[in-house]
């Protein structure tokens, strides 16, 4: 689907749990989550650790927005 | 007589479904699920033992997935391994793709997968290992291990593959020697070829050039303080009542749900129709799949211009490429008209 959004001329990242997939089928900015059920915020921590865990990979994938990549990147997140 | 080894999820080793898909990798001597069927088609190996590992577990965990189970495999004796079939479950084939790779690396034996074309594991390990043409869903189970044996039977004999068509695999890319029937030298079937091409007949090349589907990088955005910016999910967030009635599986509908107002996504308001998870999570907090709280935060503090009123969903279980692409060009004609600047997209 990113791809569709992304030949429409949207800047667009992708956050995701299984980045080889996102990889090969040729997303182009793509942001790590932390799983599949739950892509960010774990329900095992408390909920100030799941908002400060969402909002710093939102705000990688914010600011992945305007990165002017000449390749496919996997952004990189610290938390 | 040979031994194989079949990795199968937990979903098919019985251990339940969703809410198990965190099981740790474990490997059990004998037939489990699938193995049994296995183990009756193949006819130059018996399946000794079934590796299980929860979907969801190899995802997150994909290094220490492995390492487990190869560790687990050291003592077995095999000289083929088998795993899937994958079917269309994307993570599944991803699964059985990363595990059937480490195994042929570390102890040199080949390995069989089966899965739909549409499984995204197909395109990923195709080149690596022998995956056989299956059925999109598990009721192709039995046709599926079938065609897996055949390849498993003929690699065990050490008999010459044929063309990956005929063997109804994947081709993997790789070029044989190979002697046609009729001895026609390459010269001459060039020129046949060319004279069927020039008069417009259908001919078939011996050389197929795959196709490339990357997308030319957008545009950067160049101030996001000003930039209306949009969420869409394939996590099937959705208002309680799923008032676009979009499937939990196999997904052809998309809705778009009005946030104006809202500082974050209330449980019990919003909740997940996504078929392929646990929905504990999700339901209890829709934001860590639509993180609206964040973004609204972000809003507020002018990072971003402008959260756009209007998130987008489906569902990406199970829904093919071809569907996946007509909802999301259906959505960018919305969010043009809505003058979006820019998409986040969750995928689940």
């Amino acid at each position: 689907m990113v791809k569709e959004v992304e030949k429409a001329g949207f800047p667009v990242v992708i956050l995701c749990n299984l980045i080889p997939v996102a990889r090969s089928v040729g997303a182009n900015k793509i942001v790590p989550t932390i799983s599949i059920p739950y892509p960010l915020g774990d329900p095992a921590t408390s909920k100030e650790e799941q908002y400060k865990l969402r909002r710093h990979r939102v705000e990688v994938a914010l600011d992945a927005l305007t990165e002017d990549i000449k390749e496919q990147t996997v952004f990189k997140v610290k938390i | 007589m040979k031994k194989a080894v079949l990795y199968i999820n937990q979903f098919f080793a019985g251990v339940g479904g969703e809410t198990e898909a965190d099981f740790e990798p474990e490997i059990r001597e004998g037939l489990v699920g699938p193995a049994l069927e296995l183990d009756k088609q193949l006819q130059n190996a018996e399946v000794t033992h079934t590796v299980i590992c929860g979907d969801n577990f190899i995802g997150s965990n994909q290094e220490e997935a492995v390492k487990r189970i190869l560790e687990g495999l050291e003592g077995i004796e095999f000289d083929i391994f088998f795993a899937g079939p994958a079917f269309q479950a994307g993570r599944y084939g991803s699964a059985c793709g990363f595990i059937c790779r480490a195994v042929r690396e570390k102890f040199g034996v080949e390995t069989v997968s089966s899965m739909h074309v549409e499984n995204p594991g197909v395109l990923m390990f195709k080149k690596e290992l022998y995956i056989a043409e299956g059925g999109h869903i598990a009721a192709k189970m039995r046709k599926d291990i079938k065609k897996m044996a055949n390849i498993g039977d003929k690699l065990l004999a050490g008999e010459t593959m044929l063309r990956a068509e005929a063997e109804e695999f994947f081709p993997r890319g790789i070029r044989h020697q190979f002697w046609p029937e009729e001895a026609k030298p390459a010269a001459i079937r060039a020129v046949e070829m060319l004279k069927k091409k020039l008069a417009g007949e259908e001919y078939q090349t011996e050389l197929p050039i795959p196709k490339s589907d990357r997308v030319e990088i957008a545009k950067p955005v160049v101030d996001l303080s000003k930039a209306r910016i949009a969420l869409m999910n394939t996590g099937g967030i959705v208002p309680v009542d799923n008032p676009d009635k979009i499937q939990s599986a196999s997904a052809t509908r998309w809705g778009k749900y009005d946030i104006s107002g809202m500082d974050h996504l209330e449980s019990g308001v919003f909740k997940t129709i996504h078929a392929g998870f646990d929905p504990a999570a999700a339901d209890a907090d829709p934001n860590v799949i639509m993180p609206i709280d964040v973004m609204r935060a972000f809003e507020k503090e002018g990072k971003i211009g402008e959260l756009y009123k209007d998130f987008y969903s489906t569902v990406g279980t199970g829904t093919t490429e071809a569907e996946a692409r007509r909802m999301a060009q259906e959505i960018v004609v919305h969010m043009k008209e809505a003058q979006v600047d820019a998409v986040l997209m969750v995928s689940t």
